[in-house]
């Protein structure tokens, strides 16, 4: 107990050439066979570049969304299927393979608010859709590739909930109806049961806007961060009734992205305040507060390997190994 | 045979007769004669002079043995057979060689003693044991030696001999005993086999048969000189021990060891006391009482009270008797030793209602012990520990005869706690004390009695926590809160109650403990209360925490519980961000600091405004004063987190770069209006803190590096000295070096900066202490300013070492002293003392005896008074230290001056 604790991490290397603040951040899983994955990052200028984690270099640039901000890149389990989101009101969907890079299709989205959208794949070709709506207060759910428009979530009007921020589809195993959690401008988020359009549970999380969560749907736990000093953690029970279980108060206000690694060991946080903010996720324990960035952090993604990328506002992409999968 | 009888019958007579014209002194005549080799020295004694008071009062009517005696000596043939036995074997005795024969003779004489098969008559038995026994014993003792000793085989002889000791009358056993111990020359075979016979008397529990002989003699006061002498050796047993055997001591005469004995054996007493008073016996404990007595007053409570107020407190708990005895054990003592036994009571009970069991209502029933138990205990002493204190008032409070007297201790506590005049010249330790006893008599006693003096309590209590508070001890404000409010509290509750704000430290939690009511415990076993219970509800919550976040599933989570021990890297750079609006020029900061409506650069710009003057030093300098003024009247608008802390070393830095003009304008604000007294202290301490800044050698040099800006803005920068390390270590390894020894640094060396500008900070804070302004009195009510200024022209003397100024500082300074060095105040005093060191400290030892000599010797004479008769401890140790370092500068003198 007595030693002293260990010197902050440095990172295990970082990523120059964006040439303008980085936005989005993915891992896309090597699939071509490589050892190691591709990380896509989106960028303000809104270039898409796709990264060799093992030269560390750009293998190519895509450029789709005439120079507006990339938010949003995801790719899809069925063949190597790129979707980028941009504030120009485009989300575009990508061919990469075998080298490919074209736009295959695009869906124009009628919302200008900062939200990204959300995908949920199954095993089969058709996969689902969740993107800001018409309406400032709506989220719009998309069947893919057909893109025919499923429903549209509309809270009820005395509600006030404010625009949506951030956007997660899920499954549970055991139903067979798709679930969306939103978390809203008033600070709230909610449970939204996509087949019936009703929202099964709210909880008012934090009194700003929620900007970013993520879902542990094996724990049924999840977190959100807003852009006030806490970190709100909460669970589902049984009855889809969303609990508050606890509050975790940073020292600095404004958390951009939360992401919760894949093995649902840590969680690492994208902080206004320049700092990336890493947490064990069961205790919420604080591990560590990465001070490498000299700009706000706009973003973190987990590769599958546990590998954690963030993109800052300085340009600059840091990869970290922290706590490395034994 | 007739020649023999005629010899003791004149023996006798001629030794009543010389007892009756010279009185105790005719008892010498007695031993001598008839213990023929007896030790001249125990003749002395008072041991032997008592004794034989019972002879010499022959016609007393109401002692039939002795008329028997008499009787026997006139006419009786048969019955003064007993002398004749006893004269015969005391001669065989010192004339044979004979072992048998003395065998036989001892034995025949054993018959007096009874517990033989052929025990001797009562009567005859009774006149052995009064008359002829101590001089038989002190015939063996002087018979004593190896030689006599060897007479018969296997040590049947010494048993013998020792056996007249341990079977015979204790009492005068055990006087022989002491006698034959004092008298015999130390070291020596008969010293050695007297103090082992002594130690196997006390292990067989003789010592109670001694006590409990003086126990039943019902008629009173028989024989005081006796029962004194008993007294005495019985108290007194270890020291004479120790003196005699020294070096060869044996463990049982170890006042550790003999004291525990004593109070067993008192307690031995006590239990047949108890057990004759159920036969319908009467008994006397006094002379119990007196044992106790004397061996507390011979600082043996802890030893004795030990052994004995544990056991009665569990023997008194069902039996009404044994509190009678008890009480009337306590009630018995003599008051010069009253004081003693109640305190050793108080500390050995485990709580009042003990106390109250063993002591009853002594107090409403000896003076002398309402006295120790209301006012030495309370007032005059403050020894007690909280659990005595606590024992002690829980005792008053129990019984409603007792109750009336604390009620009146309340009142003169809180009277001694009110008066001013005790604040300044009672030691803080007692202060509290009384403190705490008030609050403990507060949590004793009922609203209703409260009610009934309320207006004499709270006037009292009122004027003590007004002076309290205008105390400059910072622990005395503090006592008169925490006071003011519990007792407001509890003698006027339907007021509105009083708040204070202070830190919480174990004082406090401590005497805000005492001030709750006790719930009522019986029994030893609840003495200690218990505080078990809260302790095992904090484990209890953090398991609810623990398991709070994930009730559903724990399970699937086993395989993460086992190793998910991640260790936390250092956090310590996660600190509030600031925008990064700060000035980057003094000129910047000083708009910012009094224009600007903008807090977040106003805070900046504060936090900035230090690195940026250590930076530019000269373009400080143009605006120095300015900026000085700008910071002395910067109030805190917002709340910045450390804005104290900020101005100072702002108002420290701008000091340090321009002194002369900075500190001349601070100086001149120190005495002008309109200033609070905060801004005033803070005036003297940032002088405090530039003269210090100043006077380090090399200060210069290193001010850029502690300008550096807020470190926080570089994220590397923790990482820089482990890096810095490697490399230095790594230079170390490859280079030789020629010299070893002088590798580390050597100090910074550079001429005191503080020496050109020391005037300016000293004199003018000197000039106007005596002006009183409207709004600023130091001589009248702002002590507390002037303990600063005080403390301050010590610490900027003290600083002044090896200037050239020091002396005429020196000189200045020992005025000031003397104007003000019978000032009421303590923390006033402290600093005029600590400026008194520092004098010593800082001008030349020629230059004093030169220069200073008259004001020396003043201060010094002054310096001794306060030694030795301040109230305040710190006072005195500075005084002391003061003195120190005056006789170190003799001796440093003295070499000098004597070729």
């Amino acid at each position: 107990m007595a030693a002293p604790p260990l010197p902050p991490p440095d990172p295990q290397f970082v990523l120059r050439g964006a040439q303008s603040a980085v936005h989005a951040l993915h891992f896309c899983e090597g699939a071509q066979g490589q050892g190691r994955p591709l990380l896509l990052s989106g960028s303000l200028r809104g270039l898409v570049h796709i990264w060799s984690l093992q030269t560390r270099r750009v293998v190519a640039t895509l450029d789709g969304h005439g120079g507006q901000c990339v938010t949003w890149l995801q790719t899809l389990p069925q063949g190597p299927q790129l979707l980028s989101q941009g504030r120009d009101l485009k989300l575009c969907v990508w061919d990469l393979a075998e080298g490919r890079n074209a736009v295959v299709d695009s869906v124009l989205l009628e919302s200008v608010g900062f939200c990204r959208g959300s995908v949920l794949a199954g095993g089969l070709q058709r996969w689902m859709l969740a993107v800001p709506g018409r309406g400032s207060d709506e989220v719009q759910i998309l069947e893919m590739p057909s893109k025919t428009s499923v429903c549209s979530l509309k809270p009820e009007a005395q509600a006030r909930l404010g625009m949506p921020m951030c956007l997660q589809l899920w499954q549970a195993d055991s139903s067979p109806h798709p679930l969306l959690l939103a978390g809203y401008e008033d600070g709230s988020v909610a449970l939204w049961d996509v087949s019936s359009r009703k929202v099964c549970s709210r909880v008012a999380c934090h009194t700003e806007p929620v900007m970013g969560l993520d879902f542990d749907s094996q724990e049924a736990r999840g977190v959100s961060g807003s852009a006030e000093k806490t970190l709100a953690v909460w669970s589902l029970d049984e009855q889809q009734a969303l609990q508050v279980r606890g509050t975790h108060v940073l020292t600095n206000p404004g958390i951009a992205d939360v992401k919760i690694r894949p093995d649902r060991r840590i969680l690492a946080t994208a902080g206004w305040d320049h700092r990336v903010r890493v947490f064990h996720w069961r205790t919420m324990k604080p591990l560590a507060v990465l001070a490498f960035h000299s700009a706000t952090v706009h973003c973190v993604a987990f590769a599958a390997d546990g590998l954690l990328a963030t993109g800052s506002g300085d340009q600059r992409i840091s990869v970290w190994s922290l706590y490395p999968r034994t | 045979m007739s020649w023999a009888a005629n010899r003791a019958q004149s023996g006798a007579s001629g030794a009543v007769a010389n007892r009756r014209r010279v009185g105790i002194g005719g008892a010498s005549g007695v031993a001598a004669r008839l213990g023929d080799s007896a030790d001249p020295a125990g003749a002395r004694l008072p041991v032997t002079a008592a004794r034989p008071e019972v002879p010499a009062r022959p016609d007393t009517p109401s002692r039939p043995p002795r008329t028997a005696a008499r009787r026997a000596t006139r006419m009786d043939p048969e019955v003064s057979a007993v002398r004749l036995t006893v004269w015969e074997a005391v001669h065989i005795l010192s004339s044979s060689e004979d072992g048998g024969r003395i065998f036989c003779t001892l034995g025949s004489l054993k018959r007096y003693l009874g517990e033989t098969e052929n025990p001797a008559l009562p009567e005859e038995q009774e006149e052995f044991a009064r008359i002829h026994f101590s001089t038989f014993l002190r015939c063996l003792v002087g018979k004593l030696s190896p030689d006599w000793l060897e007479l018969l085989p296997d040590g049947q002889m010494e048993e013998l001999w020792a056996s007249f000791f341990l079977e015979g009358p204790a009492d005068q056993a055990f006087l022989v005993l002491m006698e034959s111990i004092e008298g015999a020359a130390s070291p020596s075979f008969r010293l050695m086999k007297m103090a082992r016979l002594l130690a196997r008397f006390l292990s067989m529990g003789r010592m109670a048969a001694v006590m409990e002989g003086q126990c039943r003699q019902q008629a009173g006061p028989a024989f005081p000189l006796l029962q004194e002498t008993l007294l005495t050796k019985v108290v007194g047993l270890p020291d004479l021990l120790g003196n005699r055997l020294q070096r060869e001591n044996l463990a049982t005469f170890f006042p550790q060891n003999y004291f525990p004995l004593l109070g067993e054996e008192v307690l031995r007493v006590l239990q047949v006391v108890v057990d004759s008073l159920r036969g319908g016996l009467d008994c006397s404990v006094s002379f119990l009482s007196q044992v106790l007595g004397k061996a507390c007053v011979h600082g043996r409570q802890k030893e004795v009270l030990g052994v004995l107020v544990p056991q009665l407190t569990v023997l008194t708990q069902g039996s009404c008797l044994w509190q009678r005895v008890c009480w009337c054990l306590v009630e018995r003592v003599p008051d010069w030793a009253m004081e003693a036994v109640l305190k050793g009571f108080v500390e050995a009970a485990p709580g009042p209602e003990v106390l109250s069991r063993l002591l009853g209502n002594l107090v409403t029933k000896s003076k002398k012990a309402q006295f120790v138990m209301t006012r030495k205990l309370l007032f005059l002493q403050y020894s007690c520990t909280m659990p005595m204190l606590q024992s002690l008032l829980g005792y008053l409070a129990m019984d409603s005869q007792r109750r009336s007297l604390l009620m009146q201790a309340l009142k003169e506590l809180l009277e001694t706690w009110g008066s001013s005049s005790a604040i300044h010249h009672v030691p803080l330790v007692q202060q509290r004390y009384v403190s705490k006893a008030i609050l403990i008599c507060l949590a004793h006693l009922g609203e209703a009695e409260l009610r009934d003096s309320q207006d004499e309590l709270l006037a009292s209590l009122m004027e003590g926590v007004k002076s309290r508070l205008d105390s400059n001890l910072p622990p005395v404000r503090r006592l008169g809160m925490i006071v003011a409010e519990v007792a407001s509290a509890r003698i006027h509750p339907e007021g509105p109650p009083l708040k204070f704000q202070y830190e919480e430290d174990e004082l406090t939690r401590e005497m805000l403990a005492l001030a709750m009511p006790r719930p009522a415990a019986d029994g030893p076993s609840e003495a200690g209360p218990s505080f078990a219970p809260v302790s095992g509800e904090t484990p209890d919550r953090e398991t609810v925490d623990r398991s709070g976040p994930q009730a559903g599933p724990e399970g699937s989570d086993s395989e993460l519980d086992s190793d998910d021990e991640f260790v936390p890297y250092d956090m310590s750079v996660d600190r509030e961000q600031r925008s990064s609006k700060a000035p980057s020029y003094v000129r910047g900061c000083l708009e910012a600091l009094t224009g600007s409506e903008d807090w977040e650069r106003w805070e900046a710009a504060l936090r900035a405004l230090e690195g940026l003057i250590f930076r530019s030093p000269a373009a400080t300098q143009e605006v120095s004063v300015e900026l000085a003024k700008v910071l002395l009247h910067l109030e805190e608008k917002t709340a910045v987190a450390g804005f104290e802390g900020l101005r100072q070393r702002a108002l420290v830095a701008v000091t340090v770069t321009d002194p002369a003009r900075v500190a001349e304008y601070l100086t001149v604000q120190f005495y002008a209006l309109n200033y609070s007294l905060r801004q005033r202290m803070d005036i003297l301490d940032v002088l405090t803190l530039a003269a210090q800044e100043l006077s380090r050698p090399g200060h210069l040099g290193k001010a850029p590096q502690r300008g550096s800006p807020d470190p926080s803005s570089q994220p590397g920068g923790a990482v820089v000295p482990a890096w810095r390390a490697v490399v230095e270590e790594r230079v170390r390894r490859k280079t030789r070096r020629f010299s070893k020894g002088s590798a580390g640094q050597a100090p910074a060396v550079g001429p005191n900066e503080f020496n050109s500008v020391a005037g300016y900070f000293f004199f003018p804070l000197l000039q106007h202490f005596d002006r009183p302004l409207v709004t600023f009195d130091l001589l009248g009510g702002d002590q507390l300013v002037l303990g600063r200024l005080a403390h301050t022209l010590g610490a900027l003397m003290y600083l002044a070492v090896n200037t050239t100024v020091a002396v005429p500082m020196g000189k200045a300074l020992l005025e000031f002293v003397w104007a003000l060095r019978f000032h009421g105040d303590a923390y006033v005093r402290r600093g005029l003392l600590s400026a008194v060191s520092a004098v010593l400290l800082s001008v030349p030892a020629e230059r004093l005896l030169a220069d200073l000599l008259d004001e020396l010797l003043e201060a010094r004479s002054w310096l001794g008074d306060v030694a030795e008769k301040d109230p305040d401890e710190d006072c005195r140790l500075l005084a002391v230290k003061a003195l120190l370092l005056l006789e170190k500068l003799r001796d440093k003198l003295l070499p000098l001056s004597s070729p």
